[in-house]
């Protein structure tokens, strides 16, 4: 049972939230832009093997790291649920005549959207440094930040019911967030991984979300874009079901 | 009369019971409420009241036992329940990045409020507790009283039939504290709504409740009004250090005395203390016994408590359940 206003209400709050963490939304734009600036300028006249010649590296960066803000923003805003069994507010929302299935959607749309306005964020930062996307490609870029924002919030949601307390967020980041960052093919091809780590890109959702971003705003890609399409879509559809189930069972004592 | 019995209860419990593990937090407790009144529960920490209160909001399920909130069943109905009730908890549960009237507007249209109407009771129930100038500054400037009080406007704001209050005073200094009394009295004079409050301040069930259920280990130990709980044990009460305890506690029990010993001394209840005092005095004498302190005062519902289980509500503080301070732990 799925109450709609409910879904609205909850994603109108962390809307709110958000608009209000300037010093969040600028903070965690940071680390990104350092990523793009410096290797970007690091690497640019390195030439990557599996690379066309005529792409820079700047171009092939920048799409990773707009998926990366999306990731990262997106994984937070899940776990934050966490924030908000600690400090009690979750609570209020569970005593509350909506249902968890409602709670669990709610939350997840709205940190996905304010992922999306990260990325976009990004995009903007990443064109002052130089970077010269398609613009058309942008509304299918779009899509695939929809689809990356949904799938990794929806995955912090499952991974909240599942943590006693905030401790454990760290080691969210740093064992979860991370190496599927690095895995994904956002920083350099993975073709360029060796035979038995390239394995695991495979099975990695972002890799595929990456690949359809850098199709779209550059027009290169190592897949099919329908491939990439179907792969963090289906992703995102299963992890939704999974978030809301573990979200039901969950008790607030 | 036909159905006079039926609208007059908003709570009935039976036999309810909940075990974490091995421990039984609430057993077999029974009790009703009646509509319109403020309902206490009153014992020390880890006596169970707070998972009471959690299981008749549906937040958590009884292992057994049967309990009916404005008529619906929690473990069957609990939407139903959860439409019905408010409940303002022992930890706060404001968003503080919101403002206060930001707050209610999500409490009023996760209850299903429409927009004029929600407009209309947010400025009303601010009214009510005092905080219509402080609408529109976020929660994390105010106080923790201001807080407080903005949580018990959200709890009835969507006209709940039956209202909870955890430990509504908890923490709060002695002036907050009466303050929310005079809130909680006009609640009940301007609402139609039935107050379920646990405390273990004395002083909060003698000035608020009408009735007021005791609880100790789970257990309801004694269920009345105030007066009546403490008529039932005489007006006065009177406490003794003397040297010999055990030997003076039995001498006054064979005196037929409603004594009890206490981690002080010894506790004696009457309807006259001041005649009672003489006695002591000769029958300690008589028998060579020091008397080291005596003194007389009002007996209070603290009384009540200690007479039943020799100890003192506030003392259990210290010395929690085990079980209880692991459960709280891990949220």
């Amino acid at each position: 049972m799925v109450e709609a206003y409910g879904v609205y209400i909850l994603w109108l709050r962390d809307l709110k939230r958000y608009v209000r963490a300037r010093s969040r939304i600028i903070g965690s734009l940071g680390m990104p832009l350092f990523f793009l600036a410096f290797l970007g300028m690091g690497f640019r006249r390195a030439q990557i093997p599996s690379l066309p010649g005529d792409i820079s590296y700047i171009d092939f960066l920048a799409p990773g790291v707009v998926s990366m803000v999306v990731l990262f923003t997106s994984t937070f805003s899940g776990v934050s649920i966490v924030w908000d069994r600690q400090f009690g507010f979750l609570r209020e929302i569970m005593v509350s005549p909506i249902s968890r299935t409602t709670i669990a959607l709610g939350r997840t749309l709205g940190g996905a959207t304010t992922a999306i306005i990260q990325g976009f964020l990004m995009l903007a930062v990443s064109y002052i440094i130089g970077f010269r996307p398609d613009p058309i490609g942008m509304v299918y870029s779009f899509v695939f930040m929809v689809l990356i924002a949904i799938s990794f919030t929806g995955l912090g949601v499952a991974i909240s019911t599942l943590m006693e307390d905030i401790h454990g967020f760290q080691l969210v980041i740093n064992f979860f967030v991370f190496p599927i960052f690095f895995l994904s093919g956002a920083l350099f091809p993975v073709k360029e991984f060796p035979e038995f780590i390239r394995f695991f890109t495979y099975f990695n959702p972002l890799t595929y979300g990456v690949d359809g971003m850098r199709w779209s705003l550059i027009h290169y890609s190592e897949f099919n874009p329908f491939i990439d399409f179907l792969a963090i879509g289906i992703f995102s559809i299963f992890v939704i079901i999974i978030s809301t189930i573990l979200f039901d069972r969950t008790e607030v004592g | 009369m036909l159905f006079v019995e039926d609208s007059s209860e908003i709570i009935k419990v039976e036999n309810l019971t909940k075990f974490f593990g091995d421990f039984a937090a609430v057993k077999e407790v029974s009790f009703e409420v009646e509509r319109g009144e403020i309902f206490g529960i009153l014992g020390p920490n880890g006596a169970g009241k707070t998972t009471l209160i959690k299981m008749l909001s549906t937040l958590l399920k009884p292992t057994s036992g049967k309990a009916l909130v404005a008529g619906y069943d929690v473990v069957k109905e609990p939407q139903n329940v959860r439409k019905s009730i408010g409940i303002v908890f022992q930890e706060p549960t404001l968003d503080v990045e919101l403002t206060a009237r930001e707050n209610l507007d999500f409490h009023g249209r996760i209850y299903g409020m429409d927009g004029k109407k929600r407009r209309e009771r947010i400025s009303e129930v601010l009214e009510l507790v005092g905080l219509s100038d402080k609408a529109d500054i976020l929660v994390k400037k105010f106080s923790g009283g201001m807080q407080r009080r903005l949580e018990i406007a959200r709890g009835f704001m969507h006209f709940p039939k039956v209202l909870f209050l955890d430990e509504p005073t908890l923490g709060l200094d002695v002036q907050t504290r009466r303050n929310i009394w005079e809130y909680i009295e006009k609640l009940r004079r301007d609402e139609d709504v039935t107050i379920i409050l646990t405390t273990h301040y004395i002083e909060e069930a003698e000035n608020l409740c009408d009735r007021v259920a005791i609880i100790d280990l789970g257990r309801i130990i004694a269920l009345d009004t105030v007066e009546r709980l403490r008529e039932g044990i005489g007006k006065d009460s009177i406490e003794v250090v003397v040297e010999n305890g055990s030997v003076f506690e039995n001498l006054l029990k064979s005196q037929n005395l409603k004594v009890v010993k206490t981690a002080d001394g010894l506790m004696i209840s009457a309807s006259d203390g001041e005649k009672l005092i003489p006695r002591l005095f000769s029958l300690a004498q008589k028998h060579r016994i020091e008397i080291h302190s005596v003194s007389l005062k009002k007996s209070s519902l603290e009384d009540v408590f200690v007479l039943l289980t020799g100890r003192k509500i506030r003392e259990e503080s210290a010395a929690m359940h085990p079980m209880m301070r692991i459960k709280r732990m891990r949220k």
